[in-house]
């Protein structure tokens, strides 16, 4: 009995620990802008999404939101076609030198990627690209890519490759029983990596500050405009920016170890 | 597993090494030459570093936020990952709570923050209205440094504990039952279990949380940027700084050379520590 109380009672704690900066968000991003400035007043007299109209339409919030989306997209569509049949080959194959691969990709990851920020803009100015969506995609790109060769290089590791050798004897070619039989069962973790390299992306403020001016992704835009905009706009950016991110942790839950279990090892 | 001596791996590895190598290590070189030129000489950057106070507070003020924000969320995760291992029934609702900040990003943490700090923000409106303040406490302004650099650290560590916690998690979902029920033969009480067995056991999924948080924590910027501006001077936000504002990008890039730098020798700190740990380990 004492120990159910307990266990209740950490539970609540822990959900209004995590939850009431989240929920608060949301709600001042809804509070009438009287109703915010009034300090009689905690709770609005109504909810109103006008911050969020004036946040999208007015301040052109949904062209920062459309670049974060395409930067996302890009990187994750190049993270996995490069980055995927690199997983493959560290899971299926035995060669020289696959250990000393593996451990430098991996070491990518400890490296403090916002070091790479102030080259690439000359190095993106000389090839044409700079200031563009592209830019900033590829630039993720180079975090994203070692996270999709190690997460699908465990994923993949995970399915027998017995299947797949089944599949040659019938006659599938290495490629086909890849894409027929390997493929769907890697699926369902597949596509939570990909959730968790778009969120990735979708967060990332550093270099996409630094390496745009005119096309900036949503964080970019927020940060370089928040702390001269009004309040309920900064709790409006807030609100959009957790909400996909919140969406797709729902979905993933169940990689969440997966993903972020991994120990250094 | 096939073994096959022929090139197909190497070249379908090739387009990652390629890609790696000419966005990560040609532009890492870049920052090392544009660190290193200045117009007296090779180190003229680095002793315009040396010779600015804002350096050594933003060296300072990283490494403080470093050395209070992880041990903090350490020990905090650890005791979560504990609480919801004890699988009681909804304990899978807890732990989807407990990972949404993980895929909040430092900017909307800032926000949601700042939303309840402001002086019309929650915490004020609420303090006023039980009467227990006459007038808006200020945590935010260059006059408040040390309530900012406090609201700081409270932001973060409810932004990255989730991630501790998912790996000491993990961590503790692989110890063997089996010698937890002979602990139990022994009667063993709680706290020896946790100290004699658990967190033995749980030492390398400890040491990777610390590695991977001090590294990030060592790089923070969007939480400091958003709620203090430069009131209060931290690394990465310098590095922004000299490129964005003073538009040098020599500057900027011997400030991410310093980070860069650092970042190595803690990982190198957490890996020597793990290796002989690791040695220990086989000469039992």
């Amino acid at each position: 009995m004492i120990k159910k109380i307990f266990i209740i009672f950490v539970s609540i704690l822990i959900i209004l620990w995590f939850l009431t900066p989240v929920f608060l968000i949301v709600l001042a991003s809804l509070t009438p802008s009287e109703d915010y400035y009034d300090q009689q007043r905690i709770l609005p007299k109504r909810l109103t999404f006008d911050h969020l109209y004036k946040l999208f339409v007015v301040l052109d919030g949904w062209r920062a939101t459309l670049n974060s989306l395409q930067v996302a997209a890009m990187a994750i569509g190049l993270s996995f076609l490069v980055g995927l049949p690199a997983g493959y080959v560290l899971t299926r194959y035995v060669f020289p030198g696959k250990n000393a691969i593996r451990l430098s990709i991996l070491l990518t990851r400890s490296f403090p990627t916002l070091i790479i920020a102030v080259p690439l803009i000359m190095i993106y100015l000389r090839l044409g690209i700079g200031d563009t969506l592209f830019s900033v995609a590829l630039a993720h790109t180079s975090f994203i890519l070692p996270f999709v060769v190690l997460i699908t290089t465990s994923i993949l590791s995970g399915i027998s490759v017995e299947y797949e050798e089944a599949g040659m004897i019938f006659g599938l070619s290495r490629i086909g029983a890849f894409m027929k039989i390997t493929l769907p069962l890697a699926l369902p973790g597949l596509a939570a990596s990909a959730i968790f390299a778009f969120i990735m992306s979708w967060n990332e403020v550093f270099i996409s500050s630094v390496l745009t001016f005119v096309n900036r992704t949503l964080p970019a835009q927020i940060l370089n405009t928040a702390m001269t905009s009004p309040d309920y706009f900064k709790f409006a950016a807030g609100t959009v920016m957790a909400i996909p991110a919140m969406v797709f942790i729902f979905f993933t839950r169940k990689y969440l170890m997966s993903m972020w279990g991994i120990s250094l090892k | 597993m096939t073994y096959r001596k022929d090139a197909i791996p190497y070249l379908i590895l090739l387009p990652t090494i390629l890609y790696l190598v000419a966005f990560l290590g040609y532009p890492l070189i870049q920052t090392f030459i544009l660190a290193f030129t200045s117009e007296t000489g090779a180190f003229g950057n680095f002793q315009r570093l040396m010779d600015s106070g804002d350096f050594w507070k933003a060296l300072k003020n990283t490494l403080l936020i470093t050395g209070i924000i992880v041990p903090l969320q350490l020990i905090l995760a650890i005791a979560l990952a504990l609480f919801v291992n004890m699988r009681f029934k909804g304990y899978s609702m807890i732990l989807y709570v407990i990972s949404i900040p993980l895929a909040l990003s430092d900017v909307s943490a800032a926000l949601m923050s700042y939303n309840i700090f402001a002086p019309t923000g929650y915490l004020n409106k609420i303090l006023l209205k039980l009467g227990l303040l006459d007038r808006p406490l200020y945590f935010f302004g260059y006059m408040f440094q040390n309530r900012e650099f406090w609201i700081i650290v409270l932001t973060e560590v409810w932004r990255a504990t989730p991630l501790v916690f998912v790996i000491i998690l993990a961590g503790l979902q692989s110890i063997n039952k089996e010698y937890l029920e002979a602990a139990d033969v022994f009667g063993f009480s709680s706290w020896q279990k946790l100290t004699r067995i658990i967190l033995p056991l749980l030492k390398p999924s400890i040491m990777s949380a610390l590695l991977i948080r001090t590294l990030f924590a060592f790089q923070i910027f969007g939480v400091v940027w958003l709620l203090a501006g430069r009131d209060i001077l931290i690394l990465a936000g310098e590095a922004y700084y000299w490129h964005n504002n003073v538009n040098d990008p020599h500057m900027s890039s011997t400030y991410a050379i310093v980070i860069a730098v650092v970042s190595l020798i803690i990982s190198w700190f957490y890996i020597s520590i793990l290796r002989s740990r690791e040695l220990e380990g086989e000469t039992k």
